[in-house]
């Protein structure tokens, strides 16, 4: 350790019940220098990162900041050493502005001087390349106003180390590259940054040094222009792997579903989709593309029968009659069955079948306190007939997709809340396939999922496109779109910016689709 | 117009003790706790402060009534924060749910209050525990000269000291929660504790000292019901004297959404509607116009929640515990 | 400069919480018995306060409340209605309904029956009265329930404080009522309503009003209902996610505004077994506060009808026997509040304890625990 040396871990462990997070792991991050903390979701990233900041405390091992060993017990701890972290969900207070945020929790006692807070604010943005607005409330705020407003706050503050959890995940290409120019401009400040990403291109476009976590364990460090992303992969994962996804071709392709003009609003009463227009085919996988909050949301539970519809029609067609889902279902009408105004019983009694995986798995697809049998029924537990509930069929599911999709629990009756990400996505996708939809929608479905787990639901998509389902895919990685997906319907600000062929379009050629400057640039 | 006078002047009289009441749960809610034991701290807060100078009278030959008075209110204040600790160890520390606890404080202060005030009456030889006319007069006289005045001086002028205090605090919390910097740190603890957190704000410390500074105020209220005289008996301890108030006083804060300045018109609104009865014939009877305050407070909640207006809504956090590993 | 000071030092925090991920029931049994212990502790440091010996008052309180037969019969008409409404307010808090109107609730099924009591009672025998009662009782405390619900699954209308703003319009009304048109005539000229005949009274078996049989069926449908019941599931869900619920494709108004009306009509069941069965008439003292206390046993019951039978019956003992104090150590009765909310206090901190442990200092057990 030398005098540059701005922290340094060592050993540090932690565990939550049974799971150890991190094990053993060490660090060091010079002044001036931008480390990037690779792995991949679940790996421990943000477990470290948070004993840094003082929001977790760790069981075993010591820090040292400056050279000094030191104790960090709460987020306070945390400052007064210079730590700032920009968490991947953002610690802002809606109903307050900008600047009263940038304030808050600091020391002075007494009455809040705005317009100070406004000058300093602004001189600190003038500094960096910021653009702020301090009067601003934050509600009003875009994702990428919110997070300039948590990097000058931990600017404010004073830090001279800034950790940042996965700051690109929500902001275009064109905000990540002004979010780099920034970060350049704070290390040749002197300041040492440390960011977590999975993303290994924006590790070799920004960072200096890399270190790899796999699995809670410390893999090593090295110096970015000394590597490449195969060999960060490597480190990563354990053993070489390329993203080699199968993309089977399906017997039948034909018509499921069909959204023509469609508008709403998202619940804060914006307008989330405008003029949305596309097909879904039986036998494919149709990925959406888009960056965070695009309307990605709303399409599908406007779909589901979840979402008001301001105006617009989706058109439901049955099965081919000679694929294997046919005869499922009533038939509907051949010329399309529409689905808007219809709630989500409605749907399924003319004889849809949606099965619908969304992105809050716990919170929306599955009920996290009652165990694997009541949310097996969750969606059919009217079929029995009577008042009562039957739970023997529902025990039966459960048992066989514990079986059959290798799902690590105690047993059918724990709580699923207690389940790992990777079972809990398990438990709820069996359970949607297994009402053997004709059209299959899910959001994100391998967030958080270790690789293993990506690739069984990459495989369970697969087998569901075969036998003729419509798969409507929203992801967020464009890797993994470009590999599974037959097409992909990229969204921007709620509108269709295009829609490609997985097989030929490009990523870069998506990217630019999906940041609505782009796509006008295209047209003009 | 004499009428129209007296009304006022009653409905301030009457609004006060919901006025401290209010003001105390606006504290509390912001900071994200959710206290239904209002009744039950203006409970004790009533029956220590009566205890307080009672015993003051009894312990001296010639009592001063400043002296009483400060001794009511230290009394009241600890005895109704004592309450609210209560409530903050359980909530707050041990995240027991809210409500339930809330409602428990209702329990446990009721039953304090009219416990004691039985037990200490039990030991008085008028088998009542009161305070002499010193104490009393103190808790219930205008300001001398300017309330002689014509007109203004019985409109502004012939309230007793805590009408005035509860003006005062009124404003004081306005400025505290809008301009201070503690009430800014406080308000982002109730909207967004993780937030707070992460900001280096004390949450619990935060926590623990508005609800129990809010239990203090509300038991300033319940001093109030228990001294003032304006219903024909004051500075005596009567059985179920709070009646109601405390739970008036939770509604009021919605009244008010969580604004102190609205919460002066709120209690002025509610005195008045709860006296109205006295003084404004409708040819309806007497128990129906008791019920205008909760109409009053049905209606104003509906109407909230319909508007569903950003700036009006409760602080985000309200009724939920804060566990900072929570995973 | 802070800085330093917190880097000279090198501590763990002295206490750490962390989240238990099993509990043996006996554990958490013994926890809760230990913590009822604290509580009657405290209660006989109140007494000894007052100069009397804990030990006499308390066995004084238990042979007041269980040992005789009148007492027996006494403790079980105040657990009555306690349960009663307890079962009532059940369905509504799993569905996290904050329904603290059971007293308001209570009040309207004890007007609806009284109506009938006092003016149907000429014109109709025993059997076919009480029933068109209890059905009037329901009806009225479903309706009562219901416009909290309307309101709150129309429009989010915080429930907590409208069911509470109900309470008082309700005692308003049975006010209003007792003091002009349903005033006793005959009586002394005191506003209160008259005694009701013979006919609108339940009638008594074992000794105590027919409410307990009542009270009991409730108890054993409303555990079956919740347990096994496609409607109880719904509520369950509901409760925990009105999200996950909506994506069901359950309609979470409609489960809302149901199921109120079965928690008040329950409630209005409660308040006709009142009237007619302890008080054979309505006055302000028809719910009594128990809409409230009920709150509290059915939350220690963890929502549990069963469960919630024993610790009505503890609540029973403890407001009987403090009657009994009041007469032979000259203790006020409001004993029993001041005992009741110290217990409470602490059966809702000793939950703590059995859903997370505390880690001291130096004793770091980093695996599982």
């Amino acid at each position: 350790m030398d005098a540059n040396t701005a922290i340094r871990l060592k050993d540090i462990t932690k565990t939550f019940g049974p799971v150890v997070a991190n094990d053993k792991i060490s660090l060091e991050v010079d002044r001036g220098e931008i480390l990037a903390l690779l792995g991949e979701n679940g790996s421990g990233k943000t477990t470290l990162m948070n004993m840094l900041s003082g929001i977790y405390f760790p069981d075993a091992g010591q820090i040292w900041v400056d050279g000094r060993e030191v104790t960090i017990r709460s987020p306070r701890d945390a400052f007064e050493l210079g730590i700032g972290m920009i968490h991947q969900h953002f610690k802002l207070v809606d109903v307050l502005t900008a600047a009263e945020n940038i304030v808050l929790g600091l020391d002075q006692k007494g009455r809040l001087d705005r317009k100070k807070v406004a000058r300093e604010v602004r001189a600190i943005s003038e500094k960096y390349g910021f653009d702020i607005d301090p009067d601003q409330k934050i509600y009003n705020m875009s994702v990428s106003q919110k997070q300039t407003v948590e990097i000058v706050k931990v600017l404010y503050r004073g830090a001279n180390i800034l950790i940042l959890d996965e700051p690109t995940a929500v902001l275009t290409p064109q905000e990540t590259e002004k979010l780099f120019a920034v970060l350049r401009n704070m290390k040749a400040d002197g300041k040492s940054i440390i960011i977590i990403t999975h993303k290994l291109n924006e590790v070799m476009a920004i960072s200096d040094k890399v270190a790899v976590l796999r699995k809670g364990k410390y893999i090593g460090t090295v110096n970015t222009a000394e590597t490449n992303p195969q060999a960060l992969t490597d480190m990563m994962v354990g053993h070489a792997v390329t993203l080699d996804i199968d993309r089977p071709m399906a017997k039948y392709h034909d018509l499921r579903l069909e959204v023509k003009g469609l508008n709403c609003r998202g619940s804060d009463g914006v307008k989330a989709l405008t003029d949305v227009s596309f097909t879904a085919m039986g036998g494919e996988i149709l990925g959406i593309a888009g960056v965070a909050g695009s309307g990605q949301k709303e399409l599908l539970e406007a779909i589901a029968g979840l979402q008001k519809v301001e105006s617009g029609h989706i058109f439901y067609y049955p099965p081919h009659p000679k694929s294997d889902i046919a005869g499922n279902h009533v038939p509907v009408d051949k010329a399309g069955e529409e689905l808007v105004g219809k709630n989500p019983t409605q749907i399924q009694k003319i004889g849809v079948s949606l099965a619908f995986v969304p992105e809050d798995r716990l919170g929306m697809g599955l009920v996290a306190s009652m165990d694997m049998v009541d949310n097996m029924m969750l969606k059919t537990y009217k079929e029995s007939k009577g008042p009562l509930v039957d739970r023997k069929t529902p025990r039966a599911l459960a048992e066989k997709l514990i079986e059959e999709l290798e799902i690590v629990t105690p047993g059918v009756s724990t709580p699923v809340r207690k389940l790992s990400g990777g079972n809990v996505q398990k438990v709820l996708v069996g359970r949607e396939i297994a009402s053997s939809p004709t059209v299959l929608m899910t959001a994100y479905p391998v967030r958080g999922l270790d690789i293993n787990s990506s690739y069984t639901i990459y495989r369970l998509l697969n087998e569901q496109k075969m036998k003729g389902v419509a798969v409507l895919l929203v992801g967020e990685d464009l890797d993994v779109l470009l590999e599974l997906c037959d097409r992909i319907v990229v969204l921007c600000g709620g509108r269709v910016t295009g829609v490609v062929d997985a097989r030929t379009a490009t990523k870069d050629q998506v990217g630019l689709l999906m940041t609505q400057s782009a796509g006008k640039e295209a047209e003009a | 117009m004499d009428k129209v006078l007296s009304f006022v002047v009653a409905a301030v009289l009457a609004g006060t003790p919901l006025l401290f009441g209010t003001l105390g749960e606006i504290l509390t809610e912001k900071s994200g706790n959710l206290n239904l034991g209002v009744e039950g701290m203006m409970f004790m807060g009533g029956v220590a402060g009566l205890a307080g100078s009672y015993y003051y009278e009894q312990a001296v030959s010639n009592p001063n009534p400043v002296v009483s008075v400060l001794i009511a209110m230290v009394c009241a204040i600890l005895c109704a924060a004592f309450g609210a600790l209560i409530y903050s160890v359980l909530t707050i520390t041990l995240r027991a749910n809210q409500n339930v606890t809330g409602l428990a404080l209702t329990i446990f202060g009721t039953g304090f209050a009219n416990f004691l005030g039985e037990a200490i009456g039990n030991t008085a030889p008028s088998r009542y525990m009161a305070v002499g006319n010193v104490t009393k007069d103190a808790f219930n006289s205008g300001i001398p000269v300017l309330q002689d005045l014509p007109v203004v001086g019985k409109l502004l002028f012939s309230y007793n000291f805590m009408v005035y205090l509860g003006i005062l605090l009124a404003i004081v919390l306005a400025w505290f929660l809008g301009r201070s910097r503690a009430g800014l740190n406080l308000r982002s603890v109730g909207e967004s504790p993780a937030t707070a957190d992460a900001a280096g704000i004390n949450v619990t410390l935060y926590k623990y000292l508005a609800t129990c500074v809010g239990g203090g105020i509300c038991g300033l209220g319940g001093l109030y019901i228990v001294m003032n005289s304006a219903n024909g008996v004051g500075g005596v301890w009567v059985h179920n004297c709070v009646n109601g108030k405390g739970w008036i006083a939770v509604a009021l804060v919605i009244f008010a959404t969580w604004s102190p300045a609205r919460a002066l018109l709120g209690s002025l609104v509610f005195g008045a509607l709860s006296v109205m009865r006295l003084y404004v014939a409708l040819g309806i009877p007497a128990q129906i116009y008791d019920i205008f305050p909760y109409i009053a407070t049905v209606i104003v909640l509906v109407a909230v929640s319909m508007r569903r207006k950003r700036e009006n809504q409760p602080p985000q956090s309200l009724g939920l515990a804060y566990f900072r590993e929570e995973r | 400069m802070a800085a330093q000071v917190k880097a000279a030092e090198h501590r763990e925090p002295l206490v750490r919480i962390a989240k238990r991920t099993d509990i043996s029931r006996g554990k958490s049994w013994a926890i809760r018995a230990a913590a009822i212990v604290l509580a009657l502790l405290l209660g006989a440091l109140i007494m000894l306060l007052l100069g009397h010996n804990p030990f006499l008052v308390y066995a004084d309180m238990v042979r007041g409340s269980l040992g005789t037969q009148i007492g027996r019969r006494e403790t079980v008409k105040i657990a009555v209605p306690l349960l009663g409404a307890a079962v009532a307010i059940a369905p509504a808090f799993m569905m996290k309904f904050w329904n603290i109107g059971a007293e308001g609730q209570i009040l309207a099924g004890g007007i609806a029956a009284t109506y009938f009591a006092l003016f149907w009672a000429d014109t109709l025998p025993r059997v076919p009265l009480l029933i068109v009662m209890f059905l009037a009782a329901a009806i009225a405390g479903a309706l009562w329930g219901l416009i909290p619900a309307f309101f709150k699954a129309k429009w989010g209308t915080n429930e907590t404080l409208f069911t509470l703003m109900l309470n008082y319009i309700a005692l308003g009304i049975e006010q209003y009522l007792q003091n002009g048109p349903w005033k006793d005539t005959k009586g002394t000229g005191f506003p209160i309503i008259a005694q009701f005949a013979s006919n609108a009274r339940l009638p008594k078996v074992l000794g105590v009003h027919a409410g307990w049989i009542i009270v009991l069926i409730f108890v054993v449908l409303m555990f079956l209902y919740l347990r096994y019941t496609k409607q109880g599931y719904e509520i369950a869900v509901v409760g925990e996610s009105e999200a996950t619920a909506r994506y069901s494709g359950m309609s979470v108004p409609k489960i809302v505004m149901r199921t109120m009306c079965i928690s008040g009509a329950i409630a209005g069941i409660v308040g006709f077994t009142v009237v007619s069965g302890a008080d054979y008439t309505l006055n302000a003292n028809t719910a009594g506060g128990v809409g409230f206390t009920a709150i509290t046993v059915a939350w220690l019951a963890g929502l549990n009808p069963i469960i919630m039978v024993f610790i009505a019956a503890f609540l029973a003992i403890l407001t009987k026997g403090s009657g009994t104090i009041q007469t032979n150590f000259s203790i006020p009765a409001s004993v029993a509040d001041v005992l009741t909310g110290i217990i409470l206090f602490a059966m809702l901190g000793c939950e703590f304890f059995i859903r997370y442990r505390l880690i001291f200092r130096g004793k770091g057990e980093h695996s599982n625990g």
